[in-house]
């Protein structure tokens, strides 16, 4: 099954130290190599960035930082793992790294699993 | 569903995730892949029975690899016969005992060598297809014995005794738990790429059985074929391997309709076919050709796929080429197989009557006696040329030949079809 991570964290966006990087790097590392991570990325700030919406009938187009968001979507992964228990296991050791080199972070890492048979 | 089985999924997942990294450790440190592999699996039994009580621990990982080591440590303490290899271990042992729980930072950095080892170990031309595919199965990708079983349809009993007898195979062989190099190196790869095919088609093709396809046998060849390319990034075979499993997948969901029901290639809903996996397939192709790949086994194969993987609809196929590339490969490795592939090709680039001649030439070849797919492309171009009559006798000969159910009945209603043509 494939599944989407996408972490969110609230304003102000704080970028991850560098024990955090180091140690994400290692556990990237690991899962490339175990064949279960296909893509990840991370985003840069809501200022790079815009929306286009649609309400009212009318579309419009608003240039970022969207000063109302109060989460924002900081990066995303792709795995292919056997089901959402893997799922889960994986989720929880990511954000773990959080808990460890980040000390006073607060965020979300919200998993879905893709549309169709995979 | 109750907590119980709750918490034995979460445990078994948390396993699953460590495992690799599990027997790639403990094999580093015993030299001696059957008993890291014994014991990766008492860490699991270890984790089954108390984290129910305690919970799963925060870094789950962690202490299954601090489990696991420490009964590795137990095991050679208690050995009486303490061979001078194992007395540097223990003190090895003894010395990373003292330093946990701080794990691995240094271990971690040769993950992928001890996999690149561990798979040439689990492949070894040594053993038998089947040992080999079980051992890849459980070594590689953690499954069950059970679930081997299941997935390639034998009785648990035969997975269970092909595996401890590869096993017994690895410790008296007494084969360097080394990676080789050199010449050795492209043979003992062939072997490799070979076990990961045979899984992927095993589950793909689900030549037997009611099954048109067993997605989970697919999914860990994909793993192995990923880790492979990832670890050893230069082969190209393993990319053309590769490019090969993605560019099939990619069609899965395409390959069946709502009742379960197989759909053919050309009748198949391309919206359906996976983009993503599509553009890895690509992509691994590219990465082959770049190693100057082109003209390989698995590369040709890919490079096939890839005409279909290209094509937004049936008419952009470029038969031409396919046909080619099966004459590429039929002149590498001569099979009636792939020629009656290539009859197929040819039939879609020039024409009925020109494959006809290629696969009349097949019919006598003792390979293919009881191969359903020659009939069934034989039926297929008397049909097309208005021998209906003809094409039926072959359909039913097909269906008698197919071992899988949904095959049959497909061979059935193409049998049907001509009747009702000929009556016309």
């Amino acid at each position: 099954m494939r599944f989407m991570y996408i972490v969110t964290s609230p304003q102000p966006m704080r970028g991850p130290s560098p024990e955090m990087m180091t140690a994400m790097q290692a556990l990237s590392e690991r899962e490339i190599k175990a064949g279960r991570m296909i893509d990840n990325g991370g985003l840069m700030p809501l200022q790079t960035g815009a929306r286009v919406r649609i309400a009212d009938g009318k579309l419009s187009v608003i240039d970022g930082p969207f000063v109302e968001a109060k989460e924002v979507i900081g990066g995303y992964a792709i795995f292919e793992l056997r089901d959402k228990d893997e799922a889960l296991a994986m989720a929880k050791e990511f954000m773990q790294l959080h808990l460890d080199h980040m000390p006073g972070w607060e965020g979300t890492c919200e998993l879905r699993a893709f549309a169709g048979p995979h | 569903m109750t907590a119980a089985t709750d918490i034995d999924r979460a445990i078994r997942a948390a396993w699953r995730i460590e495992q690799p990294r599990l027997i790639t450790t403990l094999s580093r440190m015993l030299r001696d892949v059957s008993l890291a592999e014994e014991l990766t699996q008492d860490a699991l039994v270890a984790a089954l029975e108390s984290w129910p009580a305690t919970g799963v621990p925060d870094k789950p990982g962690a202490w299954l690899l601090a489990t696991a080591k420490r009964r590795a440590f137990d095991q050679l303490r208690r050995s009486k016969m303490l061979a001078r290899k194992h007395e540097m271990l223990l003190h090895e042992l003894e010395r990373e005992q003292q330093t946990m729980p701080d794990l691995d930072a240094a271990l971690d950095d040769d993950f992928g060598d001890e996999l690149l080892r561990l798979i040439f170990t689990a492949c070894h031309p040594l053993l038998s297809r089947e040992a080999r595919v079980a051992l890849a199965l459980r070594m590689l990708c953690g499954l069950t014995t059970e679930e081997i079983a299941r997935a390639c349809l034998v009785p648990e009993a035969t997975v269970a005794q092909r595996i401890v007898r590869a096993k017994r195979t690895l410790s008296e062989s007494g084969l360097g738990y080394e990676t080789p190099r050199g010449e050795e190196l492209s043979q003992r790869l062939a072997s490799v790429l070979e076990v990961i095919y045979l899984i992927f088609n095993e589950g793909y093709a689900a030549a037997r059985g009611d099954e048109w396809l067993r997605p989970q046998l697919c999914d860990e060849a994909l793993r192995m074929g990923r880790m492979l390319t990832r670890i050893a990034p230069q082969e190209p075979e393993a990319l053309g391997l590769l490019a090969l499993m993605e560019l099939n997948a990619s069609r899965s969901a395409a390959r069946t309709d709502a009742d379960g029901e197989p759909v053919l290639l050309l009748d198949q809903d391309r919206v359906r076919w996976d983009r993503l996996q599509i553009q890895r397939g690509m992509l691994a192709l590219a990465r082959a050709h770049e190693l100057g790949g082109a003209g390989g086994f698995y590369v040709l194969q890919a490079e096939i796929v890839a005409c279909h993987g290209r094509a937004l609809t049936p008419g952009e196929t470029d038969w031409p080429r396919i046909a080619a590339l099966y004459a590429q490969l039929a002149a590498l490795v001569p099979s009636p197989v792939i020629e009656l592939n290539r009859a197929v090709a040819v039939s879609m680039a020039e024409g009925p009557q020109a494959a006809l001649a290629i696969v009349d030439g097949l019919v006598d070849e003792p390979a293919l006696k009881s191969y359903h797919l020659l009939p069934c492309v034989r039926g297929d171009l008397l049909h097309r040329l208005g021998r209906y009559r003809e094409a039926q006798a072959a359909f039913e000969a097909a269906a008698g030949l197919a071992c899988n159910t949904r095959e049959q009945g497909l061979m059935r209603r193409r049998a049907r079809e001509a009747i009702e043509a000929a009556g016309r």
